[in-house]
């Protein structure tokens, strides 16, 4: 028998055991797709930055035709729900018990100033403390407002002429559908847990009970062993995956507009370098309490917050930006918003790749290092 | 009957000291009440940010008289964007967003100057990168508000010089003249920080008091703890306290903390303050003890509490609102504690709320307490063996 051949049996002996050992302890399976179903429910209906009917009050301190066209105006969007009120008084009251977002108010002498040189001033108030919420609702107001104007002009009600009007094309997402900025980011979360979380529970539970000394002492060579480990999780992990881009297409509608075997493989890296990091923390930490611990921190909540999978990495202060190019997480998203929404950019595809492929090098030869520690003395 | 109160407290402090040491001298449980936090504390500070600052954009300029470069000028003195090139033909917008080399191209054509010394709309094209949606829609918001203010200058412009002569037209017709209460400056740090009192404080304690009975289980004192002459309900008072008083020292240190490093207004009161974290601790002890009875290893108590934590977090309204939830889900999230302490932090803090305009947030709490902590004194006596 040839060495390859030798090699190649110890691994399938070795593959058949942990494929078991998974099928014989469905939680892990369980985890692997009830999480993408579970997390997707979660991101895509509980996670949304659109802003949809927000009550405003509407303050018209002198009703006649005009302010009630404009009243009209907000109920016409998806975006406002408008409830009059009678005195600034009482939308003050409204807007400080949460009843309403915003109070837009007319003032009295709004159809005279119309006709009159300068411009009529509709006063807006939103409530600042949700403040991505507030900035979205004014500029929605905001965007009502101009519209009308433009149709006062062009009906000849108003004696104002047009000054610039913004004319926006939003590539890649036109009805600006946060889900579709959400669900890529999401598969992040979801390979993450499987290949950090799950594999450095399920290996530091080796070590706790001492099955690893077990293997250990047998004739498979440490990177054998590591293969074996890592192909059973490695499988979950593109299963969750693919469970993941399915669902998004058929709940939320996401496109997938760049190659599908580019996005397959770009995951595929990143599934590495995930795995290659669970595995190095349950080498290092050996109990399940502590690689849980370590797991959350070092692999979960950087693939959260110091990805751009919600919060957009560009805006946040230096030293948060510098850390997060060493998050494997912030190359994946990067290239799967590109891939999912924007196409094959070859320029950002190769470069995240890049990066995931050495950051999945460096991973799992950090972990065949601590492995080849072999048993504590 | 006096003596006998007396006496079950001192078995109730017992209790608690003994728990408070288990916990202090368990180097797990210890990296719980200190790790955590302070990880927290600066990720969101920080991290968590849906502020834009210096959003990269180009210009493609057709135009190039005076008022278009009045117009973009305002766009290089504002800190929100930072110019990064300026292009000369349309084919090279495509390339510049697909590489995200800008965020955004702002093209204004060759017709500008024309179209608004005839009074016609002069149309500047916005060009957004759409991968993220929520830096679109923000920076969308701020052109409008730069182009507004151009607008209502030109007209002030407009009326200032010459007296128009009558039916003459001036530059705009509406001026929307947009103000934020609470959060003048949009601050998203001040939303999130706000709230960190209330979602720290969900996190330490649910996760102490989980593994306080899976604790003893695992090591085995938790039949000790039985046959010792503790009332169920003695054992229930004294594994819920220390979890509460670690909570709460945790909450009040963020909240100060928030007021002292990030420069958050508390601007409310401290008792309405106090009074929202104290019901929310009541409320959310129970949910831990409830996990904690229902494991057997301190493993399965910290599964337990991330499976809680981490969907009572996302739908607590405390990185995304509420409000743009799908109805139905919004109604689940009245079971929700975190939900009125997150609310109630931010009426507190930035709203200058008291207890009176609390109200509404602390009686669902109160409600919700009462089944969680009785389905944990339930399992304690059922479940004890």
């Amino acid at each position: 028998m040839t060495e390859l051949a030798r090699r190649w049996m110890r691994l399938r002996g070795f593959i058949t055991k942990e494929t078991l050992q998974i099928r014989r302890d469905p939680s892990s399976i369980v985890l692997a797709l009830v999480m993408p179903v579970v997390l997707l429910f979660l991101f895509g209906f509980g996670v949304s930055l659109d802003a949809q009917r927000s009550p405003v009050a509407i303050v018209i301190d002198s009703p006649g035709p005009q302010a009630r066209a404009l009243v009209e105006r907000f109920s016409l969007t998806r975006y406002f729900h408008p409830m009059p009120a009678a005195s600034m008084e009482q939308a003050t009251a409204m807007l400080n018990r949460h009843a309403v977002d915003a109070i837009v108010r007319v003032q009295s002498d709004f159809a005279d100033r119309l006709h009159r040189p300068g411009a009529a001033p509709v006063q807006i108030i939103v409530n600042g403390t949700d403040s991505n919420r507030a900035q979205a609702i004014q500029a929605y107001a905001v965007g009502v407002l101009a519209n009308d104007a433009a149709q006062r002009v062009a009906r000849g009600e108003s004696s104002a002429i047009n000054g610039v009007v913004v004319e926006p094309r939003i590539w890649f997402n036109d009805a600006m559908e946060s889900s579709y900025f959400l669900v890529p980011g999401l598969l992040a979360l979801v390979m993450t847990l499987i290949g950090v979380l799950l594999t450095a529970l399920v290996i530091a539970r080796e070590w706790e009970r001492g099955t690893m000394e077990a293997i250990l002492a047998t004739p498979l060579r440490p990177g054998e062993m590591m293969a074996a480990k890592l192909l059973p999780y490695f499988i979950l992990g593109m299963m969750g995956m693919a469970m993941s881009v399915g669902l998004g297409a058929a709940l939320f509608g996401v496109p997938v507009r760049g190659s599908l075997w580019v996005l397959v493989a770009v995951s595929a890296l990143y599934l590495l370098a995930s795995l290659g990091l669970g595995l190095f923390i349950s080498a290092a930490a050996r109990v399940q309490f502590i690689a849980a611990q370590v797991s959350i921190v070092i692999g979960f909540l950087p693939a959260f917050f110091l990805s751009g999978l919600l919060f957009d990495l560009d805006s946040t202060p230096w030293p948060i930006r510098a850390i997060s190019h060493i998050i494997p997480a912030r190359y994946f998203i990067s290239a799967a918003h590109t891939l999912f929404l924007a196409g094959d950019v070859w320029p950002i595809v190769w470069r995240d790749a890049t990066a995931l492929g050495i950051m999945a090098a460096i991973l799992i030869a950090l972990a065949r290092s601590r492995l080849g520690k072999r048993i504590e003395r | 009957m006096i003596e006998s109160i007396a006496l079950s407290l001192w078995r109730i402090w017992t209790l608690v000291i003994k728990e408070l040491l288990a916990i202090l001298k368990d180097p797990k449980s210890r990296f719980v009440v200190v790790g955590p936090p302070i990880l927290q504390f600066f990720v969101f500070g920080y991290a968590a940010t849906f502020d834009l600052d210096q959003v990269h954009y180009a210009v493609l300029n057709l135009d190039r008289g005076p008022e278009s470069r009045q117009l973009l000028a305002r766009f290089s003195g504002s800190p929100t964007f930072r110019l990064v090139g300026e292009l000369s033909a349309d084919q090279e917008i495509r390339g510049l967003i697909d590489r995200q080399e800008a965020r955004l191209v702002i093209r204004i054509p060759p017709t500008f100057a024309r179209d608004l010394a005839h009074g016609d709309p002069a149309r500047v094209g916005v060009i957004l990168d759409g991968r993220n949606s929520n830096v679109a829609g923000i920076a969308l918001g701020y052109i409008n508000a730069i182009v507004n203010d151009f607008n209502a200058s030109r007209a002030a412009a407009a009326t200032a010089g010459e007296p128009p002569a009558s039916g003459a037209p001036t530059a705009a017709a509406m001026r929307a003249v947009p103000r934020a209460w609470f959060n003048a400056n949009f601050s998203s740090r001040w939303f999130i920080v706000s709230a960190l009192g209330g979602e720290i404080t969900a996190i330490v304690v649910v996760i102490l008091s989980s593994l306080s009975v899976s604790r003893e289980r695992e090591s085995g004192s938790f039949d000790q703890l039985l046959v010792a002459p503790f009332r169920p309900g003695e054992i229930l008072i004294g594994k819920a306290l220390p979890p509460m008083v670690l909570g709460m020292a945790d909450g009040l240190l963020l909240s100060a903390a928030a007021v002292l490093w990030y420069g958050v207004p508390l601007r409310g009161s401290l008792w309405a303050l106090l009074a929202a974290l104290a019901i929310f601790i009541l409320c959310i002890v129970g949910v831990g003890l409830f996990i904690s009875s229902l494991s057997n290893t301190m493993q399965q108590s910290l599964l337990g509490s991330f499976i809680f934590i981490m969907p009572a977090v996302i739908l607590s309204g405390f990185t995304t609102p509420i409000e743009n939830m799908p109805h139905w889900l919004q109604v689940a999230t009245y079971a929700n504690p975190l939900r009125y302490v997150v609310a109630a932090c931010r009426q507190i803090f930035l709203e200058g709320a008291d207890l009176g305009l609390i109200k509404d947030q602390l009686w669902p709490m109160l409600l919700i307490a009462a089944p969680t902590l009785g389905a944990a004194a339930w399992l304690f006596r059922h479940r004890a063996g």
